[in-house]
């Protein structure tokens, strides 16, 4: 091939690279064979706490622990899926095109909006496209969001507006007054305690000082809590790991983005459409490209390009397998083993569950002490307690319980805090 | 291609007057050179524009472009056609697939564009 | 009614189209505690709308849609710039071992040693390669990477009071993701000129680069996969004028062991994992875009970075850090493969992954150029941009050549970019591909050429063998149909 190149050696085809600087010497270890490989990352896993080791975890906060049907492994096996690109070139990839259409479709039905995008990177970045979007719709630079929110949501909007001349607003969660100049009021809802938010009158709060509705949301609620699109919301976000996604360590995960019909061309993120070909066959394609970055740049509502189009596809798959009834089946389920572990919780001394509110599958216990120290000593016992909120919660833990705990594990874990509980 | 009775700006837009009000719409060169429009973005009635200001864009399906008027003055009329189908744009630019309808604020600004054989000469 | 046969015929409908009430494909399990009471029902919503179909049904529906797609696995894929390479499946599944893909974000770090030292390793080869030992794993994807990146740039002149500094200088070839990444970071995109040989117009830098500009982003090797002959000229110039230099690295297939971009005076780059480093495309991702800095710039790093202290592996928050620019630690698992991909090759491995990467897309280069012009008529790095514009005038586009590739089984080249070539066909073949394939590749683009004044139809109504014909975009865009709808 060097010879059809017409050079003697491979450096004849490198002459561009300052001579000092080709080839330098690189301290990576040499390569290792398939089963060497499977070894080092067995013993990488076998490092960590999980459910396969023994452990049991109430942890959530952004992440959850769902069981995951045999469907969406099976397939992800599919090659045709995996190892496809961008569909660019839609007649080679109606496959990927068709899912992100269900995708979309799923989207809507859950959240109750008109049109959703094909997926974007995660929930929080989901929420600061959001809210640069309301800014760009109503022209306004201020943006609202609910005290009651994750912090990784304002986090993750100031890394993303921080140059873009825009000033975030912390809005108490029972405010019956906003300024009257703010692009938005973002609204986690659970909240990042768990809670239930009145999105109804926060909406319209919102709409009657001119700033458009963003609501985050948990995408497993919805199988049992209200759609947003019935309160009149302008724009939905959510993460979608809980459909179908490992947790990965963090990643990665879908963010989803939903928004109502007279937004669109404001809307970020891939959108799929529906056509037909020359012989008047449906198909689909990327469509109202002319929002993205590959056109429009430095225009573009949004500089993302490579999203999580897979993920999406485990959504989907899920979505799909669970259907109208097991969705609605699941949200309740976790509902049920979650107000179980909080009245149980609630009945020990030194722990208290608030009563007020509504919540779905998290909830906020104040602890008998530090929860710091109440979590070294559950996970002596192999517990993973949940999440030490006590910044924001004085001796606060968020403790999530979903379908994948059993009752067993629950009272393993009330009887766990009840023993150090008293050791206090 | 480029009817005589229409003026034209290097931004490929033209102008046709009657009376005091400028027809605006885009060329042939321009739609051809888009494609098939997909989307066409245009402003409220009442809206002031200055002479070469943006007033709008216009889209394909793999393209984006801002349109500038070629004269100033207030826009008293904008063509819904051409929003809601946007295909007229490609079909017809000269015709029904105009774009908005200006009421010139001063009419020497027309010197300031170029008649159909300049304007056909730039494009080669 | 006739029921109709063929590839073109494959039902198409959705699943709420095939959907049966009452009909399940999973059964959620009966609760085992004590039954609770419910929310006010003003809260609950009704039934929520979703697919009723069985089990068996999903498999099959989402079985025969994976059937509609080329792939990787199932075709050649020469998209310039994307490196469609062998994803190795032993990394899919290793990165889904229990203790990987089941451990929580928020878990105590003494439960995840494990993650945070693949993490930690992954970042010192990633470092060790491109010779910019600052990094950080956490974006999600190469755009996000390059905003991170620019951030660290505006961060960096911030911190030394150097608040003029607003310009990013781009080249006229870049990809959109670079001025959309710029303006997001509120920086003034001032664009470079490229010679007639496709490099940067170093003049034209010289004449820019002043005390306004924050930074300039260059694609090495170049959109047009070409190495910068100038470019330690190009380097010193930013530096000179005060600038950082920031190394957009989607190319990143033709430098492994061949060079280290830190020792071409670049301050700080990003990596997209999804192309160099194998990790499956995924129709669109998920991908990883870590960025790599300097040592002086580590401190502006994104969190969270990976470290060894005292007490075992921590996820730390650089000094100076821009911040979180995502939810949780980046894409662990795409971390995983990419970790996997970089232990099996080796040194040597990486080394004869670029060296074949350029060979190939060489040996491409020379056995069309007789037919296809190139966009610059020199050896090209791991890929080549081939220009259809002889072909153009023969009546015949490069969208058409492309169509009609689909039709011999091969996916299209990258279209149209980068901008400044006409009629421009990208093609990267990756190391993974035979020579055979190579060999194959380049006689099927010799007989289109032949078909343009043989049989021209062949290559307009391209392509004719797939299950669909070429698809109406404008109609998509015009009357946008995005979801499904029950029928009136």
């Amino acid at each position: 091939m060097l010879g059809v190149i017409g050079v003697d050696s491979l450096d004849g085809l490198l002459g561009d690279i300052p001579v000092e600087h080709r080839h330098p010497s690189l301290n990576l270890a040499p390569g290792l064979s398939e089963q060497e490989l499977s070894s080092v990352f067995g013993a990488i896993a076998a490092e960590n706490a999980s459910s396969s080791n023994g452990y049991i975890s109430f942890l959530g906060a952004g992440a959850y622990s769902h069981y995951i049907p045999s469907t969406v492994r099976a397939i992800l096996q599919r090659g045709e899926f995996v190892t496809a690109y961008t569909p660019y070139q839609p007649e080679a990839a109606q496959g990927t095109l068709q899912v992100g259409f269900e995708f979309q479709t799923i989207i809507c039905q859950l959240t109750g909006m008109e049109v959703a995008n094909a997926g974007m990177y995660d929930g929080p970045t989901a929420f600061a496209e959001a809210c640069l979007m309301a800014a760009r719709v109503t022209k306004r630079n201020r943006i609202g969001v609910l005290s009651t929110t994750d912090d990784r949501l304002p986090d993750t909007l100031r890394a993303y507006s921080k140059y873009q001349g825009i000033e975030i607003v912390s809005i108490a969660p029972d405010a019956t007054e906003i300024p009257d100049d703010l692009a938005c009021i973002g609204i986690q809802s659970p909240n990042f305690f768990g809670q239930i938010e009145d999105v109804e009158r926060l909406t319209d709060l919102a709409h009657a000082n001119g700033a458009l509705s963003i609501v985050h949301v948990n995408p497993t609620a919805l199988g049992m809590f209200k759609a947003p699109g019935e309160f009149d919301v302008d724009i939905v976000t959510a993460d979608g790991q809980p459909l179908g996604v490992p947790m990965a360590f963090g990643g990665p995960y879908v963010g989803l983005f939903a928004c109502k019909k007279a937004h669109i061309r404001q809307m970020p993120g891939r959108i799929i459409g529906r056509t037909t070909d020359t012989k008047g066959r449906t198909g689909y394609a990327l469509t109202l490209q002319t929002r993205e970055q590959h056109i429009r740049r430095e225009r573009a509502t949004s500089n993302i390009c490579t999203s999580t189009q897979l993920i999406g596809l485990m959504v989907t798959v899920y979505a799909a397998t669970l259907g109208k009834q097991g969705m609605k089946d699941l949200a309740n389920l976790c509902y049920q083993k979650a107000h179980y572990a909080a009245s149980e919780i609630n009945q020990l001394a030194g722990f208290s569950v608030s009563g007020k509110g509504t919540f779905f599958h998290e909830f906020v216990v104040t602890c008998a002490g530090d929860p710091a120290r109440i979590n070294a000593a559950l996970l002596q016992r192999k517990i993973i307690g949940g999440l030490d909120i006590s910044e924001r919660s004085d001796n606060g833990m968020l403790v999530c319980v979903t379908e994948t705990s059993s009752k067993a594990d629950i009272d393993r874990l009330v009887a766990a805090l009840s023993e150090i509980g008293v050791t206090a | 291609m480029y009817p005589d009775d229409l003026k034209y700006s290097k931004e490929h837009e033209w102008v046709r007057m009657n009376g005091n009000i400028a027809e605006v719409g885009v060329t042939v060169f321009a739609q051809e050179s888009l494609g098939d429009v997909v989307f066409v973005d245009l402003p409220e009635v009442g809206t002031d524009i200055e002479q070469f200001a943006k007033f709008g864009e216009i889209e394909s399906v793999k393209a984006v472009s801002d349109l500038f008027s070629p004269v100033g003055g207030k826009i008293v009329e904008v063509n819904s056609e051409a929003t809601d189908n946007p295909e007229s744009v490609n079909t017809e630019p000269y015709g029904i697939g105009w774009l908005i309808k200006i009421e010139l604020s001063d009419t020497a600004q027309l010197d300031g564009l170029m008649d159909a054989a300049t304007y056909e000469a730039t494009l080669d | 009614m006739t029921i109709s046969t063929g590839a073109g015929d494959i039902d198409r409908r959705l699943l709420m189209d095939r959907s049966v009430s009452g009909r399940r494909a999973f059964t959620v399990s009966e609760s085992d505690v004590p039954e609770q009471v419910l929310p006010d029902s003003t809260l609950l919503r009704d039934d929520v709308e979703l697919p009723e179909v069985s089990q068996l049904e999903v498999i099959r529906y989402f079985s025969v849609l994976s059937q509609l797609n080329f792939s990787i696995d199932t075709n050649f894929y020469p998209l310039g710039s994307c490196t469609m390479k062998y994803n190795p499946k032993i990394n899919d599944e290793l990165s889904n071992l229990p203790g990987l893909a089941d451990i929580h974000p928020l878990q105590p770090e003494e439960t995840v040693q494990g993650a945070i030292r693949l993490l930690k390793n992954l970042q010192d080869d990633l470092g060790e390669i491109t010779g910019l030992p600052g990094v950080s794993l956490a974006p999600l994807a190469g755009a996000q990477g390059e905003y991170a990146g620019l951030l660290i740039a505006r961060a960096y002149h911030e911190a030394r009071n150097d608040s003029e500094r607003v310009v990013a200088i781009i080249p006229d070839s870049a990809h959109g993701t670079n001025p959309a990444s710029a303006a997001m970071a509120g920086l003034e995109v001032v664009t470079v000129r490229s010679d007639d040989q496709g490099n940067v117009d170093v003049d034209n830098l010289r004449e820019l680069a002043d005390g306004r500009t924050a930074v300039f982003m260059l694609t090495i090797p170049s959109t047009l996969g070409l190495f910068e002959p100038n470019i330690l000229e190009i380097t010193k110039i930013i530096h000179d004028a005060g600038g950082l230099v920031y190394a957009d690295g989607a190319n990143l297939n033709a430098l492994l062991g061949l060079v280290k971009l830190g020792d071409l005076g670049v301050d700080i780059c990003h990596s997209n994992l999804h192309k160099t480093f194998s990790t499956p495309h995924g129709g669109g991702g998920p991908g990883s875009g870590p960025v790599m800095v300097t040592d002086e710039l580590a401190q502006f790093l994104p969190k969270p970075v990976a470290e060894l202290t005292d007490d075992g592996y921590v996820l730390a928050t650089p000094a100076e850090s821009i911040g979180a620019i995502n939810g949780f630690h980046g894409s662990f698992s795409i971390a995983a493969r990419a970790y996997a991909y970089i232990k099996a090759l080796g040194l040597e491995g990486l080394q004869s992954v670029s060296e074949n990467a350029v060979i190939s897309a060489n040996y491409i280069q020379a056995k069309l150029k007789d037919k296809y012009d190139l966009a610059a008529d020199r050896y090209c790095m791991h890929e080549t941009v081939l220009s259809a514009s002889r072909q153009k005038k023969r009546g015949v586009a490069g969208l058409d050549i492309a169509k009609r590739l689909l039709d011999f089984g091969i996916h299209a080249p990258t279209m149209y970019f980068p901008m400044i070539v006409d009629e421009a066909l990208m093609v990267e073949p990756t190391e993974s591909e035979s020579k055979e394939t190579l060999d194959h590749f380049i006689a099927v683009l010799r007989q289109i050429d032949d078909e343009i004044d043989a049989s021209p139809e062949l290559i307009l109504e391209a392509p004719h063998d797939l299950p669909v014909t070429r698809l109406d975009e404008a109609k998509a865009a015009r009357k946008p149909v995005l979801r499904w709808t029950p029928e009136e």
